[in-house]
């Protein structure tokens, strides 16, 4: 290939000119980080800060939602400029321990605390918010603790999550059940009703692995009290024997095949003959789900009427459990800054997200589900995820999930071994040592 | 390059009135310069992205490591006994030989089958060329979401099977642990056996058909024609198939990954399936560099071994014994 010797001139000009700019940009910086450096403005009198923002909303609504949400926030803070840069959502396990090494991590990052957020902090570059964000945590309420490690706060949740039973009332009503189980019997005598009316009872998204996890943890969650599930949870280890009845409950109530044929095989969602696709094309009755079902359901059929056919219920209780019956599974999104970046200005941009006018616009606009700001509630138009939020609010406590509660490693050979329980293989002693014996592969 | 030059020089100059060496110097020179320039970028990128990645792997290997903060936890060979001791890395194992041996089985015959007959004159040959290599040109990804759906319980193969009057067929092509194995083997067979036929079809085209034409004067039929001049002459094209077929089912791992992460209970793992799993996904990277050193002797040892004995004719130029 020939090259235009002036066209190449030309262009190691530009490269040098914005390798300068570069290097300058990063010299007026109060952080060692390019990425999050601040530069001295034309004026030479305000330090402009700019932050990298790596987030999971590739697609509408949310990439929309998040550019006004950047949009708005430059409005009020002419000093700071956000840098949106949305990624894949699966990209995140992969990419985020790889940024974490590098000299270069995003400013402000996903993140859904618990257990892989305490493994993140050992790469050393998250920071500590817990003095920048006492100031207005508070409004967040009792979701923040879900972000804190040791106490300290390492990340902000923007929004939270509840696992629950997703059903047709159309279903139901054709089964004639009137009210929603309340416990585990009922719940099996429904099933039982569904079925003699032609109706598969439940949907399990098998081949994703971590729905069959949520069934497990909802069992030990009845039947543990909320001190030993935290216990389990810190120490990694659940040989407490409140998880192996949690195991024998479970082995119980799959002997009633509640679930569609072949489970093993069928995808969580995306598509309608996924777990979420069969709720939306009423091949079963309900799915134990979290709050994102309703979005889930209405990408998956034709019928856009779906939502109002959805109601919720929480996960019933067990006779004798010494667990909370009103507590419930869940999680959340939110966000962590890493240490490069101008923290205070950074956690700035958190606190805007949690704001209640723009928790609102999430609520209504990107269908988040649960705002972490519970006075965003209000902006809830359906009566399903109403129920859903007000079962979070009023919950004896928030247990997250154990995947996510746990470091990364053992948090996921317990969904492993969930799994293989789920298609036969393994038994109680395989998921109680899964967790201590997450070095043994 | 060099001959060139040689045949371009003037007379004087082999005429003895310049010194005679000179041109040749100069273009052993020519020739280092040629061998620098085309070598050492290729030769930089090798050793940058196949060797140093390959000794950090086997460094990694001996640490027990989350990918965070430095290596500090020394295990030796630890991870080496946890791999090669571990009952799943076994299974996943014992699945990518499963589907090398039915790659070789199954879709080589077909893939030749249907190359003889691509490769003839007939009416719509463009069409069906097309039609068979259309799967290979897809991602992978795509491929196994395609099928992901066509497979599932009462999906459209199902319903198709039914429609059919064959409704004894239908199974629970993804969830049963006995059939989902094969099930893959399927897809895997429909993304890649458009690649072989191309290669298989690529060399048909260099087969002189002069030789087919001398045959069928000798008093050959065409079977006879096809088994004893064809299949011989493609010989090195098949060989090179069967060494591209073998590696790709070691390094199975889209499809599988996409269609059933490695499930239900650990039935249609891979080792790659493996590797991600537990270096990736459970942050394990010392042991995921194990498995995949593991992986590199495995693919390494069949390579030199399928060289040595296979394909050195090949290599060396010459055609098959049978027409020797």
């Amino acid at each position: 290939m020939r090259i235009n010797p002036k066209v190449a001139a030309i262009s190691v000009a530009a490269t040098m000119s914005l390798a300068i700019a570069a290097c300058s940009s990063s010299g007026g910086s109060s952080s060692t980080n390019n990425a999050g450096s601040g530069s001295t403005s034309s004026s030479g009198s305000t330090a402009k800060i700019t932050l990298t923002w790596q987030n999971n909303g590739t697609s509408q609504p949310l990439l929309g939602i998040w550019q006004a949400v950047v949009t708005g926030f430059h409005a009020a803070h002419p000093n700071i400029t956000i840098a949106n840069n949305p990624m894949q959502n699966e990209l995140f396990k992969t990419k985020i321990p790889i940024e974490l090494k590098s000299d270069n991590p995003p400013d402000i990052y996903q993140q859904w605390g618990g257990g892989a957020e305490a493994t993140q902090i050992q790469s050393g570059k998250l920071t500590n918010l817990t003095q920048y964000v006492s100031s207005w945590i508070g409004m967040v309420g009792k979701a923040a603790a879900g972000w804190q490690v040791n106490g300290q706060q390492y990340g902000v949740p923007y929004d939270q999550h509840v696992v629950g039973f997703w059903y047709r009332k159309d279903l139901f009503a054709k089964a004639g059940i009137t009210t929603t189980p309340t416990t585990i019997p009922q719940l099996i005598s429904d099933d039982a009703q569904l079925k003699a009316h032609g109706i598969a009872p439940m949907g399990l998204g098998g081949q994703s692995q971590w729905p069959d996890a949520f069934w497990w943890e909802y069992f030990a969650v009845r039947e543990c009290p909320e001190s030993v599930v935290n216990q389990a949870m810190t120490s990694q280890n659940l040989s407490a024997p409140c998880f192996s009845k949690a195991t024998t409950d479970l082995t119980s109530f799959m002997a009633t095949n509640p679930f569609e044929a072949g489970f093993n095989g069928v995808a969580a969602q995306s598509s309608p003959t996924s777990s979420a696709g069969l709720l939306a094309n009423g091949k079963v009755a309900m799915e134990l789900q979290g709050d994102w079902e309703p979005g889930e359901v209405l990408g998956d059929t034709t019928n856009k009427n779906i939502d109002s056919l959805l109601g919720w219920f929480p996960f019933p209780a067990i006779p004798g459990g010494q667990g909370p019956a009103s507590a419930v599974l869940g999680g959340g999104d939110g966000w962590s800054c890493t240490t490069g970046a101008a923290e205070p200005a950074c956690a700035e941009f958190l606190q805007y997200i949690d704001s209640t006018a723009v928790q609102q616009q999430l609520v209504t606009k990107a269908s988040i589900g649960i705002p972490a700001n519970p006075a965003a509630e209000s902006a809830i138009t359906s009566p399903a995820v109403k129920a859903a939020a007000q079962a979070h609010d009023n919950a004896a406590y928030v247990a997250g999930y154990f995947d996510q509660a746990l470091p990364t490693n053992p948090g996921l050979a317990l969904d492993a071994a969930l799994a293989n329980f789920f298609a036969g293989k393994g038994n109680n002693s395989t998921i109680i040592n899964s967790v201590s014996s997450s070095s043994g592969h | 390059m060099a001959r060139g030059i040689e045949v371009a020089a003037p007379p004087e100059i082999a005429s003895g009135g310049v010194p005679p060496r000179k041109p040749r110097q100069r273009s052993s020179r020519r020739k280092r310069i040629e061998l620098t320039v085309l070598l050492v970028p290729p030769l930089a990128l090798f050793i940058g992205f196949v060797i140093v990645p390959m000794v950090f792997a086997v460094w990694y290997s001996l640490y027990n490591w989350n990918g965070y903060g430095p290596l500090t936890d020394f295990i030796g060979l630890q991870n080496y006994r946890g791999v090669l001791t571990g009952q799943v890395f076994h299974q996943a194992l014992v699945h990518n030989v499963i589907i090398a041996v039915l790659s070789v089985v199954i879709q080589l015959p077909i893939s030749i089958g249907l190359a003889l007959l691509l490769n003839r004159r007939m009416r719509g040959r463009g069409a069906l060329r097309l039609a068979v290599f259309t799967p290979y040109v897809l991602s992978q990804a795509t491929s196994a979401v395609m099928w992901l759906m066509l497979l599932s319980h009462g999906g459209p193969v199902d319903a198709l099977l039914k429609s059919a009057g064959l409704g004894a067929l239908v199974h629970f092509w993804l969830a049963s642990t006995s059939l989902v194995l094969y099930s893959l083997f399927f897809v895997v067979s429909w993304q890649f056996i458009g690649f072989g036929i191309v290669l298989l079809l690529a060399g048909l085209q260099g087969i002189p058909p002069e030789l087919r034409e001398a045959a069928a004067i000798d008093g050959a039929t065409a079977w006879q024609a096809t088994r004893r001049v064809v299949l011989p002459l493609l010989g090195p094209t098949i060989r090179i198939w069967i060494f591209l077929a073998v590696i790709g089912s070691l390094q199975l791992f889209d499809i599988v990954w996409i269609m059933t992460l490695g499930g239900p209970a650990d039935s249609s793992q891979t080792m790659l399936t493996y590797l991600y799993f537990n270096g990736v996904e459970r942050t394990q990277f010392g042991y995921g560099a194990t498995i995949s050193v593991v992986l590199f002797v495995i693919s390494f040892v069949f390579a030199l071994v399928y060289q040595r004995y296979a394909l050195r004719r090949d290599t060396a130029g010459a055609l098959t014994r049978a027409v020797q």
